[in-house]
């Protein structure tokens, strides 16, 4: 029972890996052997798809849009959320629990219900297909979970820490920065990934607020796979390139991943 | 912990205030305007009252996309809250294993959603991917941009490979914080695994993992892009789920009054399932 016990994690594992080997083996692809035969891998092995995207502008500056307006997204959500969740986990105050529920049903809200509203109402401010609109209105759902994740983190620390700053002479704001947020990073860092995981991975209202412009590396795909027909080995080249960004950003916070996800509520 | 009351808090919480409301409030305020007007455009509007409303309640597609639905969240949400909780409870606990298996299990969680739903497309493809290739090698007669039950299964097998990891995260979590003592008294005692994960192992998971049937919950009701991608609500409308029949009926026919009247009741769901979930969960945490 006990030496048996990675048989689980590990045909899941495999379970996982098998469509992004799918996707990879397409990618070095010619287009007329995926067409004509069914290979398990590239009999042809060509970097022809991955050129294309690299050398093609409306490719390459997809990624570049969908990276700025995700880390702009993921900068306003965390310093917005950051005295907010303070606020939340230290002091009552009138309609604290309505206003945190309230902020959680814009999480549930769906982007289908939105998407129409935000077209319409960013056209009108002029800020239609400008990046700063897709980092905005990602805020929608990202501060409500940022401000979810790090109040259960600072929840976590005892309030003796705040009484003893205060007593040594520290200032409210000096406390914040020098001590308070360095011993949260943990739970900053988890706040991070969230948001800019949901940032990266939402395509619905990113695609409705921009036209050429700022346009997000995911609506290139789609119209790609809509006005050229069959391209699959490009399709899925630029589908595995879409992977690279989210496995770094795993990376730099595997460690907080399992001492972060210990420490606090989510 | 208890809180000093302090009224100056809320200066703390405008940004986010600003943010959010200036996000959800003005568009939401259109929301309302259409569903209780008709427009013709050009900034002219009619009263229509709640006839909108009366005609998506009792509009038979709308019936059908709540159907499917609420099918579709209730089986995912089956699926994957024990298979997380089974996948969490064999992962190693110490070793180069544990950040092998956070950082692979998290991968699927990082791929844009309509990458996820076209890297599924390829992967299913009948005759050229490997999934749908297989399962017609093996006699089974498969194929989901045809028949209705292989695109449910191809939808939901999807789902499950996109976010189970997120459940096995949370339970993970939730595992780690279980300090060894109460193992080691469970040993001592002589009880079973059955009674240690009963007793021990799930009261304390209950936390994370009304977080993790909340998030759930809320994304597979508000599912959009990887269905769309993948079978494009069909063959027909057997996979069209609410997210997909509104921004048709939004979008692609421009019914806007019933579109609107129909947001809002879908809205209004979502949030009537998350205040049951919320109140309950809050409830227990104060009796703890």
């Amino acid at each position: 029972m006990k030496k048996a016990k990675w048989v689980v994690p590990t045909i899941y594992i495999i379970f996982l890996m098998l469509p992004i080997y799918w996707l990879l083996n397409m990618s070095f692809k010619t287009t007329t052997e995926i067409i004509n035969t069914y290979t398990l891998w590239p009999q042809e092995f060509t970097l022809e798809n991955y050129k294309t995207i690299f050398t093609d502008s409306t490719w390459y500056t997809g990624y570049l849009n969908s990276i700025y307006y995700v880390v702009m997204n993921t900068i306003i959500s965390v310093a917005a959320a950051l005295p907010a969740a303070y606020a939340f986990s230290r002091y009552k105050f009138l309609g604290d629990k309505h206003l945190f529920f309230w902020l959680l049903t814009n999480r549930m809200a769906p982007p289908a219900v939105f998407a129409l509203p935000f077209f319409q109402f960013y056209s009108s401010v002029n800020l239609f297909d400008t990046h700063v609109a897709v980092a905005l209105s990602h805020c929608l759902f990202n501060i409500p979970l940022a401000v979810w994740i790090l109040e259960g983190f600072m929840s976590a620390v005892p309030k003796e820490l705040d009484e003893t700053a205060y007593v040594d002479g520290y200032s409210f704001w000096r406390f914040f920065f020098k001590i308070f947020i360095p011993t949260i990073t943990a739970g900053i860092g988890i706040t991070m990934f969230f948001c800019f995981m949901f940032s990266w991975v939402e395509l619905l209202l990113a695609k409705t607020l921009t036209a050429v412009a700022a346009k997000p590396i995911a609506a290139t795909m789609t119209r790609t796979a809509s006005t050229s027909g069959y391209e699959l080995g490009l399709l899925a080249a630029a589908g595995s390139l879409t992977i690279i960004p989210g496995a770094i950003v795993i990376y730099f916070v595997r460690n907080y991943i399992a001492k972060g996800f210990a420490l606090g509520r989510v | 912990m208890n809180k000093t009351i302090n009224q100056k808090a809320w200066f703390f919480v405008i940004p986010v205030f600003v943010l959010v409301a200036f996000n959800a409030i003005i568009p939401l305020m259109t929301v309302v305007n259409y569903a209780f007007q008709e427009t013709f455009g050009n900034n002219v509007f009619m009263w229509e009252g709640t006839r909108w409303f009366k005609q998506i309640m009792l509009s038979e597609r709308f019936h059908a996309s709540l159907g499917r639905q609420f099918l579709f969240t209730f089986i995912i949400l089956f699926i994957q809250i024990p298979l997380g909780i089974a996948i969490a409870l064999t992962m190693p606990k110490q070793g180069v294993g544990v950040p092998v298996c956070l950082v692979l299990m998290s991968m699927p969680l990082l791929i844009p959603w309509n990458v996820v739903g076209a890297m599924w497309n390829i992967f299913a493809l009948p005759d050229i991917g490997f999934l749908g290739h297989s399962l017609n090698a093996l006699g089974f007669d498969y194929n989901f941009t045809q028949q209705i039950g292989d695109a449910w299964f191809t939808t939901i097998l999807m789902d499950v490979w996109h976010w189970t990891s997120l459940v096995v995260l949370l339970s993970y979590a939730g595992l780690q914080s279980i300090q060894p003592a109460y193992y080691q008294a469970a040993e001592i005692d002589g009880a079973s695994r059955w009674a240690v994960f009963t007793k021990i192992e799930l009261p304390k998971m209950k936390k994370v993992l009304t977080i993790a049937i909340l998030l759930r919950f809320m994304d597979s009701f508000m599912i959009y892009t990887e269905p769309f991608v993948l079978t494009g609500g069909g063959p027909g409308n057997a996979t069209a789920f609410l997210s997909i029949d509104l921004v048709k009926m939004a979008l692609g026919q421009f019914d806007l009054g019933p579109a609107a009247a129909m947001s809002l009741i879908y809205f209004f769901i979502v949030l009537l399932v998350c205040w049951v979930f919320y109140t309950l969960m809050m409830r227990n945490e104060g009796n703890q």
